[in-house]
C-alpha cells in the first residue's frame, strides 16, 4: 500500500529541508536530524496524528559515517497510516533525545537500542541495560563486536567464527570469489 | 504495629516461576498483599538471534526465525518471508498465498488454545489445560504432514512454500476445523459458568484505551483495550483482504476481556481457513524465479542450469538489493515484523525483530499496579507472552 501521501500532509509541520530516501518501497519516511527529531516526532503526534509508536530500533552502518540509524516507524490505532522517521547520529557515545515524552512506549525499545548499540538517549527515566546482563561490557550488536563460539574445555576444540563457516560474498561480487567479511562480524 | 504495615517489601517473583510461562523476573514492591511497583527484569532467554542472523544467508536464517516465537512459528516464517521478498520483489503464487494463510490461521487457533491451556493451569483450572492440549496436539499433527515438523516447521520458503499440500491433510484439517465451534463452546460452558475463573479474570489486570495505545501494545491486548486494530484489516498483507473475517474487540480491558477476544478470534480463524481450504487454487507452490527458489528436485537430473541455481543458491544465497524493509503483520500476540537491511551481499547487515511480546509486557507494571499479589498471576498469563519473543 503506498503510504506516501501522509507525507505531504506531514511537511507544513516540520522544519523546511528534512528529505526521504531515494527508494521507500510504498513506505512513508523521513530523514531527521537529531537536533529536529523531537519536533518531528511531536508534529506527527499531534498533527496525523499517529498516536502509537510500533517499533524503534537502530543499526549500524560501519564503515560509513555517521555511524547509527535509528529508526522510529509510527502508526495509527486503528488506522492504517504509518510513518517511518531516521535518524542518523553520531559521536561517542552517540546521543539522542528520548522519545518516551511523545510516546511513554519507547522506554523499553530505547533501552534495548542503548543495551545493544549503545545510544544514549538523554531524559530517558531509566536507561539501564535491558537484554545482556548488567555488568556486559560493550554493545553486541554493533558491527565490531566480534560474534564467536564460547570458549568449551573440550580437548583439541578450537572456536569457529561464524563468518569461517559460511563464506561472505560481497555485493554482486563475480562468481564464485568469495569476500572478506564486513569489519566486525569476524 | 502502624509503623510495621507501612513497610514494603521485595519481593523476586521468578526468574524460575510456573506463572511465568519462561524465565522471567519480576521485582514487586509489595505492601502487605498490595503490589505498589512492579518492575520486569528480561533478558534470561537473551540467544543473540538477531546478531546470529548477520552472519546466515536468508535461506539459513529460517532456522533462527522458527525459534523467536515458537508456538507460532508460521506466523513468524510468514512476516520475516515478506520483508525479504518485498526487499527482492518476488511474486508469490496464488496456491501458495493460500496456503500460508491456512497455516498461520491454523497455527493462530493453537496458539490461543496454548494460552487458554496455560491461562487456566495458573489458576488450576487444570481440566481445561488438558483438554486444549488435546486439541493443539490435532495441529502439530497438521504441522507435521504439512513440513514434517510439529514445531519450528521450516515451511515457508521466500517466494513461496517448501512443499505442496500432502493428500492426507485435507481430510483431518477438515475434521479439525469442523469439531472446533464445539469445542470453543465447550470450553466457554466450563470457564463461562465457573465463579472461580470469572472473580479472577473480570475486573483484574485492567488496562484503559489510552494507555494500551500509549504503551505501544497490539494484538488481542489492544482489541482487549478497546481497539479494532487488527493489521490483517488495517494493513492486508498476504491477501488476507480476500478473506471475510471479523476483528472481535472488547472494551473492558480486562483479563477477561482479553480471554473473549482471544476466544472469538478462533471462531474468525476457522472461518479464514475454511475458506483458504475451500477457495485453494491450482499451481505452483514456489515461485519459478531461480535466483530466489530452488529448483525442484526432479529436475537436477536433467538440467544442468538447475543444477548450477541450486548449488549457487545453496551455497552462497540470494542477493536481495540494498536499502530496508519492513512489512507489519498480525501475529497471534500483536503485529510481527522484521525490520531487514540489506547490503546487497548474501547475508542481511541488520535483522530487527518486532516483538509483540516485548512491547506488551511492557503494559504489566500498569495492569498490577495497586492490586493483590494473586493478580499479577493472572495478568501474565493474559499479556501471553512467549519469553522467546519478549528476549530474542
Amino acid at each position: 500500500m503506498d503510504q506516501t501521501p501522509i507525507l505531504d500532509r506531514l511537511r507544513p509541520h516540520v522544519p523546511w529541508g528534512l528529505t526521504t530516501p531515494k527508494d521507500e518501497r510504498g513506505r512513508a519516511i523521513l530523514l531527521a536530524t537529531p537536533g529536529v527529531l523531537l519536533e518531528v516526532l511531536r508534529a506527527a503526534r499531534t498533527h496525523l496524528p499517529l498516536d502509537s509508536l510500533v517499533d524503534l530500533t537502530c543499526w549500524d552502518r560501519l564503515p560509513d559515517a555517521p555511524r547509527f540509524e535509528v529508526v522510529y516507524l509510527l502508526g495509527q490505532a486503528g488506522g492504517a497510516d504509518r510513518l517511518t522517521v531516521k535518524v542518523q547520529v553520531d559521536g561517542d557515545p552517540p546521543r539522542l533525545p528520548t522519545a518516551t515524552g511523545i510516546y511513554p512506549g519507547a522506554a523499553w525499545p530505547e533501552r534495548e537500542v542503548y543495551d545493544m548499540f549503545g545510544v544514549v538517549f538523554d531524559g530517558h527515566p531509566d536507561l539501564r541495560r535491558i537484554l545482556m546482563p548488567d555488568d556486559w561490557e560493550g554493545h553486541p550488536l554493533r558491527r565490531d563486536f566480534p560474534l564467536t563460539e564460547e570458549a568449551v574445555e573440550f580437548k583439541g576444540h578450537t572456536p569457529k567464527v561464524p563468518s569461517e563457516i559460511i563464506p561472505f560474498f560481497r555485493p554482486h561480487s563475480p562468481s564464485g570469489s568469495g569476500g572478506d567479511p564486513p569489519p566486525g562480524s569476524g | 504495629m502502624s509503623e510495621l504495615t507501612r513497610e514494603t517489601l521485595t519481593l523476586n517473583m521468578g526468574p524460575q516461576h510456573p506463572s511465568t510461562h519462561g524465565v522471567l523476573r519480576l521485582v514487586l514492591e509489595l505492601e502487605g498483599e498490595i503490589v505498589r511497583t512492579c518492575t520486569p527484569v528480561i533478558g534470561y532467554l537473551h540467544t543473540g538471534i538477531e546478531k546470529e542472523m548477520e552472519t546466515r544467508t536468508y535461506l539459513q536464517n529460517v532456522t533462527l526465525v522458527d525459534r523467536i516465537e515458537y508456538v507460532a512459528a508460521y506466523m513468524e516464517e510468514m512476516a520475516f518471508y515478506l520483508a525479504v521478498e518485498r526487499l527482492m520483489e518476488v511474486e508469490v503464487p496464488p496456491r501458495a498465498r493460500c496456503i500460508r494463510v491456512l497455516m498461520c490461521e491454523l497455527n493462530r487457533i493453537a496458539s490461543h488454545l496454548l494460552y487458554l491451556g496455560t491461562g487456566c493451569l495458573d489458576l488450576n483450572l487444570s481440566s481445561v489445560f488438558m483438554y486444549c492440549f488435546a486439541d493443539r496436539e490435532r495441529f502439530l499433527d497438521l504441522s507435521e504432514m504439512v513440513s514434517g515438523q510439529r514445531m519450528m516447521p521450516g515451511y515457508f520458503r521466500a517466494g513461496g512454500v517448501a512443499a505442496d499440500l500432502p493428500d492426507e491433510f485435507f481430510p483431518a484439517a477438515r475434521a479439525f476445523l469442523d469439531d472446533l465451534p464445539r469445542r470453543i463452546d465447550e470450553y466457554e460452558r466450563l470457564l463461562d459458568d465457573n465463579l472461580i475463573w470469572r472473580e479472577r479474570t473480570e475486573g483484574v489486570a485492567v488496562l484503559g484505551r489510552d494507555d494500551a495505545i500509549a504503551l505501544s501494545a497490539t494484538g488481542p491486548v489492544l482489541r482487549g483495550s478497546g481497539v479494532a486494530h487488527d493489521v490483517r484489516k488495517v494493513l492486508p498483507y498476504a491477501g488476507y483482504e480476500e478473506f471475510e473475517f471479523d476483528v472481535p474487540v472488547r472494551p473492558e480491558g480486562d483479563a477477561y476481556a482479553r480471554y473473549r477476544v482471544r476466544m472469538e478470534e478462533m471462531r474468525q480463524s476457522r472461518r479464514i481457513a475454511l475458506q483458504a481450504l475451500e477457495r485453494l487454487p491450482d499451481g505452483p507452490v514456489l515461485t519459478g524465479d531461480r535466483k530466489v527458489a530452488l529448483p525442484p528436485r526432479a529436475e537436477l537430473a536433467r538440467s544442468m542450469e538447475a543444477v548450477i541455481h541450486q548449488f549457487k543458491l545453496v551455497s552462497e544465497g540470494m542477493h536481495p538489493p540494498a536499502g530496508d524493509s519492513y512489512v507489519a503483520t498480525e501475529s497471534a500476540r500483536g503485529e510481527k515484523g522484521y525490520f531487514i537491511v540489506s547490503d546487497g551481499s548474501n547475508r542481511p547487515a541488520r535483522v530487527h525483530v518486532r516483538a509483540p511480546s516485548f512491547y506488551n509486557l511492557q503494559t504489566l507494571p500498569a495492569m498490577v499496579a495497586n492490586r493483590p499479589l494473586s493478580d499479577v498471576v493472572v495478568a501474565v498469563a493474559s499479556i501471553d507472552i512467549i519469553l522467546g519473543d519478549v528476549d530474542r
